[in-house]
């Protein structure tokens, strides 16, 4: 049974939006040749298929089922994604306590019973560890499985350029042999090559995990045993929430406010200018935390409201992304108004005004569409910003809910581990790695997208 | 002849692989003035990068020499190169506004330029003496200024003494007048002219304005599409143009004399420099082009003593010459009083400045101070003045853009300016605009469709989307424009071509007046020809009455029946337009009309010189707001402003020293 949460709904359609947006590109060439230079910047190519990499993991983690009472194990009657289903093993696979990455045994000594009966001060074996191996064979199999899985990245790449071909050459009307070449070897506009390349990477990466998955925790495991690939997995839906919602909240008071303040000007632009100023001048993380304590105290004194864990988590990060968006969309506010103030004196405003055309119409047809350059470069520049701001609010804890799985709150439990003798190093490694590479994508992406679409930069050859 | 101070021999210019410059053979000698003639996106200005070396980021010299007193300047290494820049190669940029840097003293900015190529001076006491030879008064405390306290005249005059602190030999002048308003353009052309008869420098004009040629050079040359089509002596020049484009582009130019007629356009436009071009560059255009012209490029042809043609007509050593350009003698717009459509009477357009923490009014810019208008139907107003003077916020003020803050704008006897929003949206579709910037004029996200249509729409004048598609098309046709273009986008069309799409755009509410804001000063003179004609064929197919706001006196004589003169907010003096610019009363308007350049060398008049600039309409002189730059000021100028009085001619003057009757 199909269960939407709120921030599936919104997630989805963030998406649908976006593809919306690239139907509407596609039919004006001057939204068709901004993104032309974007697709041509090899850059932008590998970072866009490393954020789609991280898409689908946020998609497939935004639909939502409840187990049915006939599921077996733990889990039965819970509400859990698509994603979860997939990663099945990852998700139950659960030990006592820490386990260091491919580790066949706890990271703790403790005292268990040894064959002969005696206690014995030892490091037990985990409970899911492979069978009838050692740690003499520890190292074949691990090849083994990464030579699989190597093996299955390529099938599915392979299978990714076929299709590419497919649809490219009955786009063209070639012929597929040759347009398959072609993506190989390069000489369109468009690096395909790189495209190919970086899909390959992904791919195999994701084809070596997937082997290794099942048998070892490859990122080992946190405090009380669970699996910490599939944590980072987990939190990559959360960060791309955090980062997508909260300018979507912000986007429709951002774009009102600021057009009708540089449009109107008078009274209105006094009244908005000064709700922006005042805005702008309370530490945010003083409001955020404000707000999000609020919440926490309406949650507790109702808790009939919320049929599930799932759902209380969810409602306070969307809650999140409402209040970062409050205090975040002051910015694009303030960079509507100079822009509409700059367009509503050129001539073809007036032309409009000297038409009688009403005041709305202007905004739509004049106005509108000669800022949304500005929205799409704040857009993008926004998120990566976005998602590293959640993991700060959750690590002094004023983020996502603490059974949420969020890059933040990987970091606040590993942060005093890492005093630990031995270290336990890898929540913390596996939070950044994965944090690194989505923020790393969106920021190349972003200075790409700036760069075709800024009018200041477009003339400038690269 | 002196011994050239400038050779270009074969210089071709390559930016970005396409040819902006192709071929070219330049001579200047030492005391001369050289002009080089051509419209925008000839090559004109890549040619004088070149010969400075400073082209932009992927242009390259392709072949050719420039030698400067025999010295080849190619061949020599940047840093000797540093040393001719600004010191015997001198140059002056088109915008005086961007070439000086805000934040420095102007007389920092000379004692570099003086430091640099004239080391033993002291650069302080050169850079007075340059502000002095440049004609500033006052030079020891300008130097001490910055450059937002110096009107566009007086930074032209710094950028000039930065560029005489080296000493040139050659003074390349790019464009130095185009910025700049007519008095002051004649001061600077004087100022130019002098220091050319002190220093005997060689002087480079590039200018596309042939009255400025005709005025202040000695030799011309005319660039076509990265080529020099004919080359002579100014007064051959005019006198007998060899070129058809040269001869054509005379023809081109509004006059009192062609009034009522056609102008000889010029069919379409500059070649971009990326397009392979066989034969002959002009031959596209050219009406007498034959087969020829088209496959094989003409070789050099003499006509007379220092004056070669590049055309196949003149290859048998003859003629060619005699070519009729024409002009159509269209029916005059017939004369007769008709129903006043639009009255003023008293408008005020004042802005308010605001200053301090609570804003406070603590003064009025006065943009348009009490003026009042009478047009006719069918009838063209012309509103003439210089930049500033407040005729551009006068011709929104009548379309209620602007609100006017005192006044009556009488339109068919409703005042306007008592209209709100909402009543007064059925007037918009009688009163239209066409504005001066072709490519601000339109939304560039919009499609040329739409963008006509939008009149309709908002005006309810088309019901269904069939109906507004054939009303588009056709007005499209009317304007000269294939209907085909209503799918594309404005970017895809040339200065011109936009001109005439916001002239379809403003013809679709039917209007019966249309403020014309200097709608041909962003063009080229041949695509300026298009454009007029097409306004005056409007006008008597359609009956219009025009507001036609101009800086440009020839194109006033040419196309209006009435002149009004602003000057600072006030209407000065206003009359029959022969009367006005044959008989000239009020002291500025004579000065005004002598400062304009004439394409024609024989006819050197006496010009009256203006000092100084337009003071602000913020603070205006008390008195008669003339009366400071005024040469016949007396006492009682200071004191009161003249009323504007009605002579017995028909005239209105605001002057005292214009006798009645």
């Amino acid at each position: 049974m199909m269960v939407v949460l709120w921030t599936d709904a919104l997630l989805w359609l963030v998406f649908a939006l976006g593809l919306g947006y690239g139907l509407y590109a596609a039919r004006r060439p001057h939204l068709r040749a901004p993104w032309r230079r974007v697709v041509r910047s090899r850059t932008a190519l590998a970072a866009a298929v490393v954020l789609a990499a991280y898409a689908v993991v946020g998609l497939l983690d935004s639909i939502h089922l409840r187990a049915g009472p006939r599921d077996q194990g733990p889990y039965a009657g819970e509400v859990v994604s698509l994603l979860d289903r997939l990663l099945t093993p990852l998700r139950v696979h659960q030990e006592k306590t820490y386990a260091a990455p491919f580790a066949l045994h706890l990271y703790a000594r403790e005292t268990v019973q040894g064959p002969d009966g005696r206690p014995l001060r030892t490091w037990p074996r985990l409970r899911w560890a492979p069978e009838g191996v050692d740690e003499a064979h520890k190292a074949g199999h691990i090849l083994r499985l990464a030579l699989k899985g190597v093996l299955w990245g390529l099938m599915a790449w392979l299978a990714f350029w076929g299709l590419l071909a497919a649809a490219l050459a009955r786009v063209r009307r070639a012929t597929f042999g040759g347009t398959a070449r072609r993506l190989v070897r390069g000489g369109d506009p468009v690096p395909w090559p790189t495209l190919l390349g970086t899909a390959a990477l992904v791919l195999v990466v994701a084809g070596v995990l997937a082997a290794w998955a099942p048998h070892y925790h490859v990122l080992g495991t946190d405090k009380v045993g669970e699996d910490v690939l599939y944590q980072a997995l987990k939190s990559v839906r959360t960060g791309i929430v955090i980062g997508t919602l909260t300018t979507l909240v912000m986007l429709p008071a951002a774009i009102l406010l600021g057009i009708a303040a540089g449009y109107f000007r008078g009274w209105v632009d006094d009244v908005i200018q000064y709700v922006y100023t005042t805005l702008s001048s309370i530490p945010g993380v003083l409001l955020i935390a404000a707000a999000v304590l609020m919440l926490q105290i309406y949650m507790s004194n109702h808790p009939g409201e919320f049929d599930s864990l799932v759902r209380r988590a969810d409602l306070r990060l969307l809650f999140l992304c409402l209040i970062l968006g409050i205090t975040s969309w002051t910015t694009l506010c303030r960079l509507l108004r100079g822009e509409t103030l700059k367009l509503r004196d050129q001539d073809y405003v007036q032309a409009a005004h000297a038409f009688g055309v009403a005041h709305f119409t202007i905004i739509a047809r004049h106005i509108l569409p000669n800022v949304l350059h500005i929205v799409l470069i704040t857009l993008v520049l926004d998120f990566s910003g976005l998602v590293l701001a959640e993991a700060v609010l959750s690590y002094v804890n004023i983020g996502v809910d603490p059974t949420m799985n969020s890059w933040g709150n990987m970091i606040n439990g590993a942060r005093l581990e890492l005093a630990r003798e031995p270290m336990v190093w890898w929540s913390l490694a596996a939070a950044f790695l994965f944090m690194f590479g989505l923020v790393l994508a969106a920021n190349l992406l972003s200075d790409v997208v700036q760069a075709a679409f800024d009018p200041r930069t477009r003339g400038a050859r690269r | 002849m002196t011994a050239p101070a400038l050779v270009v021999r074969d210089l071709s210019v390559s930016v970005g692989g396409s040819r902006v410059v192709d071929g070219v053979d330049l001579e200047v000698a030492a005391g001369e003035t050289f002009a080089l003639l051509g419209e925008s996106g000839c090559g004109k200005s890549m040619t004088a990068l070149a010969l400075m070396r400073l082209l932009p980021p992927g242009g390259r010299v392709r072949s050719g020499s420039v030698r400067l007193d025999g010295e080849e300047l190619l061949d020599l290494p940047e840093y000797a190169m540093r040393g001719v820049r600004g010191g015997r190669l001198g140059m002056i940029f088109q915008e005086p506004q961007t070439s000086l840097n805000p934040v420095l003293r102007v007389g920092d900015q000379i004692a570099e330029a003086a430091r640099l190529h004239d080391p033993a001076a002291d650069p302080r006491r050169r850079a007075v003496e340059l502000l002095a030879a440049v004609g500033i008064p006052d030079p020891e405390r300008r130097v001490r200024e910055f450059p937002h306290q110096l009107s566009g005249g007086m930074k032209q005059r710094v950028m000039i003494a930065m560029a005489l602190a080296g000493r040139p030999r050659l003074l390349i002048a790019d464009e130095p007048t185009t910025a700049l308003d007519v008095t002051i353009q004649a001061q600077v052309l004087d100022l130019l002219a002098d220091l050319r008869r002190e220093t005997g420098m060689a002087m480079m004009l590039i200018t596309h304005d042939l009255g400025v040629v005709a005025e202040s050079a000695g030799r011309l040359a005319i660039m076509y599409a990265g080529q020099i089509l004919e080359s002579a002596p100014v007064g051959a020049f005019f006198a007998a143009p060899a070129h058809p484009y040269g001869r054509m582009l005379l023809a081109a130019l509004p006059t009192g004399e062609r009034r009522g007629g056609h102008l000889a356009a010029i069919e379409g436009r500059v070649p971009s420099p990326d397009e392979a071009l066989q034969g002959c560059r002009f031959a596209p255009r050219c009406p007498q082009a034959e087969a020829r012209c088209h496959r094989q490029p003409p070789d050099w042809h003499p006509v007379g003593p220092g004056h070669r043609v590049r055309c196949h007509l003149w290859a048998q050593g003859g003629h060619g010459a005699h070519v009729d350009v024409p002009v159509a003698k269209g029916p005059g717009a017939e004369e007769g009083a008709a129903a006043p459509l639009l009255e003023t009477q008293g408008l005020q357009v004042h802005f308010p400045i605001r200053k301090g923490l609570l804003k406070r009014v603590v003064g009025r810019v006065r943009a348009v101070d009490g003026i009042d208008l009478h047009l006719d139907a069918g009838r063209t107003l012309a509103l003439v003045g210089e930049s500033g003077c407040g005729k551009t916020t006068c011709g929104k003020a009548l379309l209620q853009l602007i609100r006017p803050t005192g006044g009556r704008v009488l339109y068919r006897g409703r005042d306007l300016a008592a209209l709100s929003g909402r009543a007064l949206r059925p007037f918009r579709r009688e009163l239209q605009i066409v504005f001066q910037d072709p490519f601000a004029a339109m939304n560039p996200r919009m499609l040329v469709g739409d963008i006509v249509a939008e009149g309709l729409v908002a005006q309810g004048l088309a019901k269904d989307r069939a109906e507004r598609r054939a009303r588009v098309a056709e007005l499209l046709e009317r304007v000269g424009i294939a209907p085909e273009a209503a799918a594309r986008y404005p970017h895809e069309f040339s200065g011109g071509q936009r001109q005439r799409i916001c002239i379809a755009r403003a013809l679709a509410v039917e209007p019966r007046l249309i403020v014309c804001d200097e709608p041909t000063s962003a063009l080229d003179v041949s695509v300026q020809a298009q454009i007029l004609n097409l306004l005056h064929d409007l006008q008597t197919g359609l009956g219009l009455a025009y507001l036609f706001i101009t800086h440009d006196i020839s194109v006033v004589a040419y196309l209006a029946h009435e002149v009004a003169v602003m000057y600072l907010g006030r209407i000065v003096e206003r009359g029959r337009v022969e009367a006005v610019l044959a008989a000239p009363l009020h002291p500025y308007t004579r000065a005004l009309l002598s400062a304009v350049p004439e394409p024609d060398p024989a006819s050197r008049r006496q010009r009256i010189h203006l000092e100084g600039d337009m003071p602000s309409p913020a603070d205006p002189p008390g008195g008669c707001h003339f009366h400071p730059r005024c040469p016949e000021a007396d006492a009682r100028c200071a004191r009161e402003y003249p009323p504007l009085r009605t002579l017995s001619s028909g005239r209105v003057v605001a002057c005292h020293h214009v006798p009645d009757g």
